[in-house]
């Protein structure tokens, strides 16, 4: 079908319909010439798109690091907190803000995967019929929701209902929302991966489908599957929006999910992003710095375990 | 995948299993469901006492006893910023997945699809911060020239916002945050196009770009609506680098259609006013708002899966 459009619609030598007239002899020549300049222009605005693509990122790095990576040298950054620093001094540490957001990381993922990877397993290996089609279109609807409709909707559970208090725990909830889309895309794609000749030769051995699922299917597609979940990661820990409404900064060390406050990266950058004062704004780039970092080593692991642990088909 | 074995053989195991994965799935569906339910139904009784008009008022008063709050104001500048930000990453995101699907040499592809990558890898806060301090002030000079030479242009009238808190500013940036999504799922398309169309167009002796034209845009055509779609749709919800760099008005102040201008969309709404939701009326208000944006990304994001759904119905 498509080819056959495009056959009629690619001559360059039959008469265009957008070409200037049924010019012949000297038109020819004239217009082959204009395509070829056509040609070299879109090869010179893909590549200018590209570079200027660029510039935001090489621009955002350079403003982080310049403005934030001393910081990260300093070896009191990874063992202190800011507890008892004001904005007029310098020092102190981020480590009770890197603490709070990998435990509050590490807890979303302890739930989210689970629930994601066997959504996925439903959805690739049992689901069929009008509920898997639901089911997907549940998870479409659930990656498409913004992170502060997630955080309102905990809002609403958590403290409106159940009248708890803002913990870090209800952030926790709002980013397993947030996280479970993610992983159960990833992984759907992975189990697609997996050759069904691998299942069908399990099988055929007498293997019970769960049994297969479980030692067959999902050892094939695992690298595949920590990828997914890395990157899920990646992207949850960024994520500042549930914490602004549900998880209040403290300058404090802080490990109870269920009581107090817990700080996190991104709201040590928020509390202190109005500053003026040169100690507190170090600080609030210092802290964008970690985050970064944070989140680039988790997207670098990632891919890299994506690059050297394909399944092997 | 029609060539599935029948599921489960009824053993313990595989009920247990299968079970399992089910309950996983209907637990996707509930939470889905006690969204929208939570949404609605905590939403309904401010919307209930509410006296403006909620769809057309530009007050947002939900202190004082008549409720009095509409969503005007947040709708304009929640789609004009995405507005904006789509006029600018839609024609970049294609170049980009064009250049690097098209026209970069084998080495560089790869690099620049995973340099691409990383702009999503940053996190919305950090934009806010870059957005307002570093890249922000930069835009006065785009500022003073449209409204020195348009300015009789609604849009682009004069306003007394600094130009690193304005819409367009916060549109810029938009769309360097969706730039990725767009690029990364065009990319994939293009990659896509059939060979033999490709090399049916070089045959007939289309340059480079005409089989482009031919071929692979007409090709990838479904697939850069629905990854515009879900970049549209990523817009709107942004909330954190929006509130930080665009200026919030005051209740009251004056409507203007100015890119200019500041305001608040539905994200940064809510998330401005965090610290206020002590009473389920006022929790209710930004709740409405709340709901107004799941439904306005939920239109955006269905719109996209209707049209990769229907694109890979004619494909196969």
């Amino acid at each position: 079908m498509t080819t056959i459009d495009l056959a009629s619609d690619a001559r360059p030598n039959a008469g265009r319909p957008d070409a200037p007239g049924p010019n012949l002899g000297l038109g020819l020549e004239h217009r082959s010439r204009g395509r070829a300049v056509r040609n070299q222009l879109a090869r010179i605005v893909m590549w200018t798109a590209f570079a200027i693509a660029m510039v935001p990122l090489a621009w955002i790095l350079w403003s982080v690091i310049s403005k934030g990576g001393a910081m990260l040298l300093d070896s009191h950054w990874w063992t202190n907190s800011q507890r008892g620093i004001t904005n007029r001094v310098v020092g102190g540490g981020a480590v009770h803000a890197i603490q709070g957001t990998l435990m509050q990381g590490l807890v979303t993922a302890v739930i989210a995967v689970p629930i994601g990877v066997m959504t996925a397993i439903y959805l690739v290996e049992y689901g069929r019929g009008r509920l898997a089609t639901a089911v997907s279109f549940m998870v479409d609807i659930l990656t498409g929701i913004p992170s502060i409709v997630a955080a309102l909707f905990i809002y609403a559970l958590w403290v409106t209902t159940f009248g708890f208090q803002r913990v870090a725990f209800a952030v926790v909830l709002a980013l397993v929302l947030l996280m479970i889309p993610v992983v159960v895309r990833s992984t759907e794609e992975m189990l697609k991966l997996v050759p069904n000749e691998l299942r069908e030769g399990a099988f055929a051995l007498g293997v019970p489908r769960w049994k297969t699922v479980v030692r067959v299917v999902l050892p094939t597609a695992f690298s595949g599957i920590i990828t997914g979940v890395l990157l899920g990661l990646a992207r949850v820990m960024g994520e500042t929006a549930p914490l602004l409404i549900l998880g209040p900064y403290t300058k404090n060390i802080a490990t109870n999910l269920f009581g107090g406050l817990m700080p996190t990266l991104p709201t040590m950058i928020n509390q202190d992003r109005t500053e003026v004062l040169q100690p507190a704004v170090d600080r609030v780039w210092g802290a964008a710095a970690t985050l970064i970092l944070l989140i680039l080593i988790l997207n670098l692991a990632g891919r890299l375990i994506a690059h050297f642990g394909r399944p092997k088909t | 995948m029609t060539d599935r074995v029948p599921a489960g053989t009824g053993r313990l195991g595989d009920r247990i299993f299968g079970g399992t994965a089910k309950g996983a799935g209907l637990l996707v569906i509930a939470i889905v469901t006690l969204i929208a339910g939570f949404l609605v139904s905590q939403a309904l009784p401010a919307l209930a006492k509410d006296k403006a008009n909620f769809l057309t008022s530009t007050q947002w008063n939900v202190d004082g006893t008549p409720l009095q709050f509409g969503i005007a104001n947040l709708l304009w500048v929640t789609v004009l910023s995405s507005v904006i930000a789509m006029l600018i990453a839609v024609p970049f995101g294609v170049g980009v997945a064009l250049f690097i699907t098209q026209y970069a040499p084998a080495w560089l592809s790869r690099t620049a699809a995973t340099l691409v990558d990383l702009l999503a890898a940053v996190p919305s806060i950090v934009y806010g911060l870059w957005g307002l301090q570093v890249f922000g002030p930069h835009m006065s000079g785009i500022q003073d020239f449209l409204v020195t030479y348009l300015g009789w242009f609604p849009l682009f009238s004069r306003s007394g916002i600094g130009a690193a808190s304005t819409i367009l500013t916060v549109g810029v940036v938009l769309s360097i945050m969706v730039l990725p999504i767009i690029t990364a799922l065009s990319r994939e398309v293009f990659a896509q196009t059939p060979v033999a169309n490709k090399d049916a167009a070089l045959a007939l002796g289309a340059t480079r770009w005409e089989m482009i034209r031919t071929a692979v845009l007409p090709f990838g055509k479904p697939g850069v609506i629905s990854a515009s779609m879900l970049g549209l749709g990523r817009a709107l919800g942004e909330t954190v680098a929006v509130m930080i760099i665009l200026s919030a008005l005051a209740d009251g102040t004056a409507w203007s259609w100015s890119v200019f201008h500041g305001g608040e969309t539905f994200a940064s709404k809510i998330a401005n006013n965090a610290a206020e939701f002590d009473s389920p009326q006022k929790a209710g208000a930004f709740l409405a708002a709340g709901l107004v944006l799941f439904l306005l990304t939920f239109v955006v994001n269905s719109i996209a899966r209707i049209v990769i759904n229907r694109s890979k119905a004619f494909s196969e």
